[in-house]
């Protein structure tokens, strides 16, 4: 068997896998009960979360805390003209308003490098609620607001679409010459640029897709909340759950963070109803010793066993 | 209106000498250590409910027990450095891998600690009241307990400015703030120094929760705040600088008090204008290099 006819095999084989998850995943409402959609829109929020966060983050390393604030504009926007517009709109209204939030800040800020640039997008993410809680107070004269409720396969449909489209687009980056160039600026920016890599336009422009799917998700997300106020719109919560949960499943394959995603939202979900200080307490040790020892996470940790089980697939090169 | 200036910045002041102290412990974690310690309130948080419990249940005075609070703190600190960063520095590839992920590491012990505090303490608002009586200074009354607490703050952080001015563990300290590498040539026990900053970093923030403990309400969950004001204040005075986490924590706290004044609702968004505008013009801060 020469190699073409082998890795077609194996495209082949991965390709109806995939095929095969998805039909699962889009027929799940006709035949399990209402959990399950519930339960699979949480995973979905976090698998759109953590793919946005990764893909500009995980190879630039630059460190975005910032996916609370574009999540939360997403929110905010459904808060405030959901009922008014149809829904689709709603939702692609979310997802640019967090586009050109993006723009904005990272047209400001992508030239702080290493830790301020982790700083900042965490400040901006209080700035936000902040100014949002001042704002209700003094000039609407409320804190919170009511969002117009949707059901749950809808939301989970929508959830199940912006994760399908965001895994293409994360697809075709990742494969394309600017998946290339964003690895080449998180090896050694200014290499990146004497080799003719529009160094800034390229942050800026990821950045910005990457928010867009935020947003987004943030739009769909606030129906199943049904009352928000600036600071559950804004938790930091949702900028460090991202991380964790890609740097737990392993940034180095596009499925890592899905089954970080996955795994720790199941967590969440089974224990936080009832023992929510623990649930925080085991969320914090899992961190602490995922960085300690998970380099490559549980993908880079599967990895390792299966080389040590059926040894190299391919030589060292 | 010069009267109400000086109520003012009195008040600032007043503040202000907590933020500095705060400050200069994280400065030192960060500085020095290279981690930027998230859970640098968490240690605020056990100062403050040690102080408490010490004198609730047993009747210690506030100003005794931070002696006591503090050297647990700092072994705390020392030991925490001395496993989990120390592996993470010996794991990671560059300093800036390693500040990433000592951050989030930092992250996760906020969650540990503040969810122990809450299944320990519970989750509701405890307070004690501690010299709580009016002082008249220059025609203005304030509150003995925030005379004493800026006293004790200004008092700690200049005995721990001298120490690292005129001791020989302070020369050894300030060499590997500037050049770790180089310092570990000359002879420093750099892993010991990088702890004792982690530890002293920690003793700080000790200090600082038992004295805020005599002034405010305190709870298991407000650790997060005086993170984020140590973290603007050590970014107004200028990443690991000492002096100018001290100056920044004064100027943090004026200008609160005179937003206070102007709108009560608005000075936490002032500080973060101030912050995001500070990293944008000056990341280096008031005093940085």
């Amino acid at each position: 068997m020469d190699i073409t006819t082998f890795t077609s095999k194996r495209s082949l084989v991965s390709g109806s896998v995939i095929l095969i998850i998805f039909i699962v995943l889009i027929t799940v409402p006709l035949y399990a009960p209402g959990y399950a959609a519930i339960l699979l829109s949480s995973i979905l929020m976090y698998v759109i979360l953590t793919i946005s966060w990764v893909m500009f983050s995980g190879p630039t390393g630059y460190m975005s805390l910032a996916p609370a604030a574009f999540f939360g504009v997403g929110i905010y926007a459904s808060a405030i003209i959901g009922g008014k517009l149809p829904f689709p709109i709603v939702v692609g209204i979310g997802g640019l308003a967090s586009f050109c939030l993006a723009l904005l800040v990272g047209a400001l800020t992508l030239r702080l490098r290493g830790i301020y640039f982790a700083i900042f997008t965490f400040g901006l993410v209080m700035l936000m609620a902040h100014s949002l809680l001042f704002w209700e107070l003094h000039v609407t004269g409320t804190r919170g607001r009511f969002v117009i409720v949707m059901g749950y396969n809808t939301i989970y449909y929508y959830l199940l679409g912006i994760s399908m489209l965001l895994l293409l687009t994360s697809y075709l980056i990742r494969r394309s010459k600017y998946g290339l160039a964003l690895q080449s600026i998180g090896q050694e920016e200014d290499a990146a640029a004497h080799t003719g890599v529009n160094v800034t336009m390229l942050k800026v422009t990821i950045f910005a897709i990457s928010a867009f799917f935020m947003g987004a998700a943030g739009a769909v997300m606030a129906t199943k909340w049904t009352y928000i106020d600036p600071f559950i719109a804004f938790n930091p919560f949702y900028s460090f759950m991202p991380v964790v949960m890609a740097i737990f499943g392993g940034m180095g394959q596009l499925y890592g963070p899905i089954i970080g995603a996955a795994i720790l939202t199941y967590l969440e979900e089974f224990l936080i109803t009832k023992f929510a200080e623990v649930y925080m307490l085991i969320f914090g040790t899992i961190l602490v010793i995922a960085i300690l020892y998970l380099h490559d996470g549980l993908v880079g940790l599967i990895q390792k066993w299966r080389r040590r089980i059926w040894g190299e697939r391919y030589a060292n090169t | 209106m010069i009267v109400t200036f000086l109520d003012i910045v009195i008040a600032g002041l007043l503040m202000g000498g907590i933020y500095a102290l705060i400050a200069v412990g994280l400065s030192l974690q960060y500085g020095v250590a290279r981690v930027l310690n998230i859970a640098h309130g968490e240690f605020i948080m056990l100062g403050a409910f040690g102080t408490w419990m010490l004198y609730k249940m047993v009747g210690i005075n506030p100003l005794i027990t931070l002696a006591m609070c503090g050297p647990v703190l700092f072994l705390i600190g020392f030991f925490l450095h001395k496993t989990l960063f120390r592996s993470l520095l010996a794991s990671s590839a560059s300093a800036d891998i390693f500040e990433g992920r000592s951050l989030l590491a930092s992250f996760g012990l906020l969650f540990i600690i503040q969810n122990i505090a809450i299944l320990t303490w519970g989750a509701d608002i405890k307070s004690y009241s501690y010299l709580n009586y009016g002082v008249n200074l220059a025609g203005a009354l304030f509150a003995a307990n925030r005379l004493v607490t800026l006293l004790f703050a200004v008092v700690i952080s200049a005995a721990f400015y001298l120490f690292l001015a005129f001791t020989r563990l302070g020369k050894a300290i300030r060499a590997a703030a500037q050049d770790p590498r180089t310092a570990g040539l000359m002879g420093v026990n750099i892993n010991k120094v990088l702890a004792l900053c982690f530890g002293f970093g920690a003793l700080m923030a000790g200090f600082a929760g038992g004295l805020l403990s005599m002034r405010y309400p305190i709870t298991a969950t407000m650790g997060m705040e005086y993170t984020i004001i140590a973290i603007i204040v050590v970014v107004l005075g200028g990443l690991g600088s000492i002096v100018g986490s001290f100056i920044g924590g004064f100027l943090l706290g004026i200008i609160g008090s005179i937003v206070t004044y102007i709108e009560p609702g608005l000075a936490l968004v002032a500080y973060y204008v101030i912050f995001i505008l500070l990293l944008l013009a000056r990341p280096t801060g008031i005093l940085g290099k």
